[in-house]
């Protein structure tokens, strides 16, 4: 696809041509064989599944099309398979190992149904509004293989952001065209003025995606408003959360429309450049974002004198070395400049004095995204998504101990428990939620008891916790809270940029008490102490990590406070988590001597004669808990 | 120049003066650790932390005065945090003199937490001046979180350094060490048994000393060891 010479696109039939060439490619004549190549489906090996379905076709001499595209959000089951042909609903399978491939493409142009997930009927467009039918004539349904839109995971999404994730090859400009990509950019650059344009993104009611919430529109007025030049927009893809990938999704699955964001952005505040910050360890979303940026500046679309409207705009990607800090505005900026990622005080906030000293609108990859959609189809629509003063959508990658972990966009307001039972399938293994942890490492906890609170910026904060870029752990029963408090802390002690003492030496003391309490050598007055730290570092920190970061601490001992005591007065971890509290032992009236377990146990602690009696031997045990994993009779017992 | 209020007082002060330069002016004293006037404000130490409108603590050393601002250097937030953040300091830097001075002079009665004698508190003075002062550059911080620490490039002796010991000059963990701290507690709080009595009569003369060094050592911060020192003599 990206061989050919990209005609440039001056006028608008010739982006419509464009789409027709996308449409070709997106919706061919011919069956198409599609695998999710987002990083989360290489890892699980998509690569060898593409591989299998290139050898497959080849081998048996078929025309078919073979396309990457980004990832459709359902984690659980990658790698996934999508079989399209044409006039029939496209077919999903999940979990494909590369011996399934033969047996899925020996069976076409009928699409085997047996293995299938689901199929997918036909896809919405957030842009154009229209919903575009893969069938002929009937709803497309298939007996027995459940439909996207039946699905609980998918049917109480709207996909605004991740519009086209799943569904387009993230390397064709094209097939973005196809999906209404760059009409925005040519109505704002030839309908609307720049004034125009920003009161759409002011109506709208957007905010920042990012985790604070800064209504955008009023950053880009600020910007716009804002004396000298020249000015900068940042894209922020410093996505450093542990288990959140929102981000990166976007980035590899529908680079453009971030790219298109920023253009309109530029044209609404009078910027002409832009940097897209992203992590070095996002080396696809890199090679994505860079090849995007190469195709839209060969077609005319970013650059000098877009679309031939006189509008310049330039994007350029700066690559971070991974320090979480720096995904703080000011330290994101002293990084692009070269210096040591450190926040520095605001005022001055960016939007007067940011990179190079110019004024400066930073926003998230999701809030980017938004952008074209809001443009062509107006604020006022919308302003209509969403609750109270949170608009819109927005995604979250659903984590933890939860049925399916996946990538999910949902209109603000959405309950957290309809998110987690509904859309995330429950806690899997009859087990029961304990805890929801939202916002990243310095997010909170939020007990099972509160799950009915509907997910939007207030109603997180008064619950202790925060938005944040999207995070969302799910926990079980089988987790303990000051386990969880100890990791976060141990993130945030290596991650705070270590400027500010408070921060610095506060999450270090606070790690070493909740490590004391975890090791059940806790001390009574320790959570008065923990407390106070908690306070100071939330007080006297300069910038939002260190202000957030006693929130683990703070949320797990608002709702979870006993489970502290159960560790401190009873040295007792009630989850059998915590190692130092715990005791493995082998019950003699359940083991039957398989022993599954002795080649597995790394001290060697487990004794005994195969067939007969095993037992542990406390003082060689690690604790690693390998026999109770590997038992298949439930001998293994934690005490 | 611009108008504020202090402690409850209408003040005015020049363009571009920080907090703690207003602070400054109109004598009232803010404890700071990682101050020079000779150095760009770093706000690293944040003991200088003012309370801005309500609630909101700042860094007074690197925070612009602003028209309206109402100020208070000395509400309750303001001292329970410097109160927690000494603690801290002497607890990561027991043998620091100025700490030590500084925690008994703040009325820091306890330390909750174990000694680690790690000296550095990562101030950024001795980086600042070689950088600024002495345009020298051999030192500057490395790394991160808790392995952040001042370094010298690759961990060699550089060739910029002219062992001028302006960094030793200016350290306030170096310059004076305090043999502080017992087996169960990093707090040394010796100098308050130091306060030297105020004599209203030296020999048979009266003392016309001005200031009084009781006074002087007992000065702002002293409040604390002076109404224990006004406690003990009464009492006697």
């Amino acid at each position: 696809m990206a061989d050919h010479i990209i005609p440039h696109i001056t006028d608008l039939e010739a982006l419509e041509r464009y789409a027709i060439h996308g449409r070709a490619s997106l919706y061919p004549e011919r069956t198409k064989i599609m695998v999710g190549m987002a990083t989360c489906g290489r890892a699980a090996g998509a690569e060898e599944v593409l591989e299998a379905v290139r050898e497959s076709i080849e081998e048996r001499h078929l025309d078919y099309a073979v396309a990457e595209t980004g990832c459709i959000g359902w984690c659980s089951q990658e790698p996934l398979l999508d079989v399209w042909v044409p006039g029939r609903p496209r077919v999903t399978y999940g979990r494909v190992k590369p011996k399934q491939v033969r047996e899925i493409i020996g069976s076409l142009p009928i699409p085997r149904t047996d293995l299938a997930l689901a199929v997918m009927t036909g896809d919405d467009n957030p842009v154009t509004g229209r919903y575009h039918s893969y069938c002929n004539g009937d709803d497309g349904r298939v007996d027995g293989v459940p439909s996207y839109s039946d699905l609980p995971l998918f049917r109480r999404q709207l996909r605004i952001v991740m519009r086209n994730c799943g569904i387009v090859d993230p390397s064709s400009l094209e097939e973005y065209a196809a999906r209404g990509g760059y009409r925005s950019l040519w109505h704002a650059l030839f309908s609307r003025t720049p004034v125009e344009v920003l009161a759409e993104v002011l109506t709208s009611g957007l905010r920042g995606r990012g985790g604070a919430g800064f209504p955008t529109g009023r950053k880009w007025q600020a910007v716009r408003d804002a004396a000298g030049g020249p000015k900068y927009l940042i894209c922020n893809a410093d996505e450093g959360d542990p288990g959140a990938y929102m981000d990166r999704g976007v980035l590899e699955g529908d680079p453009h429309s971030v790219i298109e964001g920023m253009i309109i952005g530029g044209y609404a505040m009078g910027a002409h450049e832009g940097v897209i910050y992203v992590r070095e360890e996002y080396p696809l979303a890199v090679a994505r974002m860079s090849e995007a940026i190469l195709q839209a500046e060969r077609a005319d679309l970013l650059g000098k004198n877009i679309l031939d409207s006189g509008f310049s705009f330039h994007v350029s990607i700066a690559k971070g070395a991974g320090a979480f800090v720096c995904g703080e505005e000011t330290a994101l900026i002293a990084s692009i400049e070269g210096r040591v990622g450190e926040p520095r005080p605001r005022p001055p906030y960016p939007s007067e004095k940011g990179l190079w000293g110019k004024p400066t609108c930073i926003n998230n990859v999701e809030t980017w995204a938004t952008v074209p959609v809001i443009v062509s189809r107006g604020g006022e629509w919308f302003s209509h998504i969403g609750i109270g003063k949170s608009k819109g959508t927005k995604v979250f990658s659903l984590v933890g101990n939860v049925a399916n972990t996946a990538l999910i966009e949902v209109p603000m307001g959405t309950t957290l428990g309809d998110i987690v039972n509904e859309i995330g399938g429950g806690i899997p293994a009859g087990r029961i939620c304990k805890a929801v942890q939202t916002g990243g490492p310095s997010g909170g906890c939020i007990p099972a008891e509160k799950l009915d609170i509907p997910v939007d910026y207030e109603s997180l904060a008064q619950a202790g916790s925060i938005m944040g870029s999207g995070g969302m752990i799910v926990m079980d029963d089988r987790t303990c809270m000051v386990d969880i408090a100890k990791y976060f802390l141990g993130f945030l002690e290596d991650e705070s940029c270590g400027k500010c003492f408070s921060c610095r030496v506060g999450t270090q003391r606070m790690k070493e008490i909740v490590t004391r309490i975890a090791a059940g050598k806790g001390r009574e007055d320790d959570l008065r102490l923990l407390e106070d730290l908690a306070w100071l570092v939330q007080e006297t920190s300069l910038c939002g990590l260190g202000n957030s970061a006693p929130n683990p601490v703070l949320s797990t001992l608002r709702y979870f406070r006993d489970e502290y005591l159960a560790h401190i007065r009873d040295h007792r971890c009630p989850a059998k988590v915590c190692k130092e509290l715990i005791t493995y032992s082998i019950d003699p009236a359940v083991c039957n001597g398989c022993g599954a377990c002795v080649s597995l146990c790394s001290g060697k602690a487990i004794l005994g004669e195969k067939k007969k009696l095993y037992r542990i031997e406390q003082a060689q045990c690690t604790k690693c808990g390998a026999c109770l994993e590997s038992c298949k009779f439930d001998a293994v017992l934690v005490n | 120049m611009v108008r504020l209020t202090l402690n409850g007082s209408p003040v005015e002060v020049e363009d571009g003066s920080t907090l703690l330069d207003a602070a400054r002016l109109y004598g009232i004293p803010i404890p700071t650790l990682c101050h020079d006037d000779g150095l760009t404000p770093y706000g690293a130490c944040r003991l200088c932390v003012v309370e801005v409108g309500v609630g909101k603590l700042v860094a007074s050393c690197s925070t612009r005065a602003a028209e309206g601002m109402v100020v208070r250097t000395n509400s309750q937030w303001v001292d329970r945090a410097r109160r927690l953040l000494l603690e801290l300091y002497v607890a990561t830097s027991p043998q620091s003199k100025r700490i030590q001075d500084l925690a008994s002079a703040m009325g820091v009665r306890e330390c909750r937490y174990e000694a680690q004698h790690e000296d550095c508190i990562q101030c950024g003075l001795c980086v600042r001046i070689c950088n600024e002062q002495m345009m020298a550059g051999a030192i500057g911080f490395a790394g991160r979180g808790k392995s952040r620490h001042v370094s010298r490039p690759f961990e060699q002796t550089s060739e910029l350094c002219r062992q001028c010991g302006a960094c030793l000059y200016v350290c306030p963990v170096c310059e004076l060490r305090c043999q502080a701290g017992t087996a169960e507690t990093a707090l040394c709080n010796g100098c308050l048994n130091f306060a030297p009595a105020c004599f209203k009569t030296y020999d048979d003369a009266m003392c016309f000393l001005e200031p009084c060094h009781a006074c002087e050592l007992a000065g702002p911060f002293r409040a604390d060891a002076r109404t224990s020192l006004r406690a003990a003599t009464t009492a006697r």
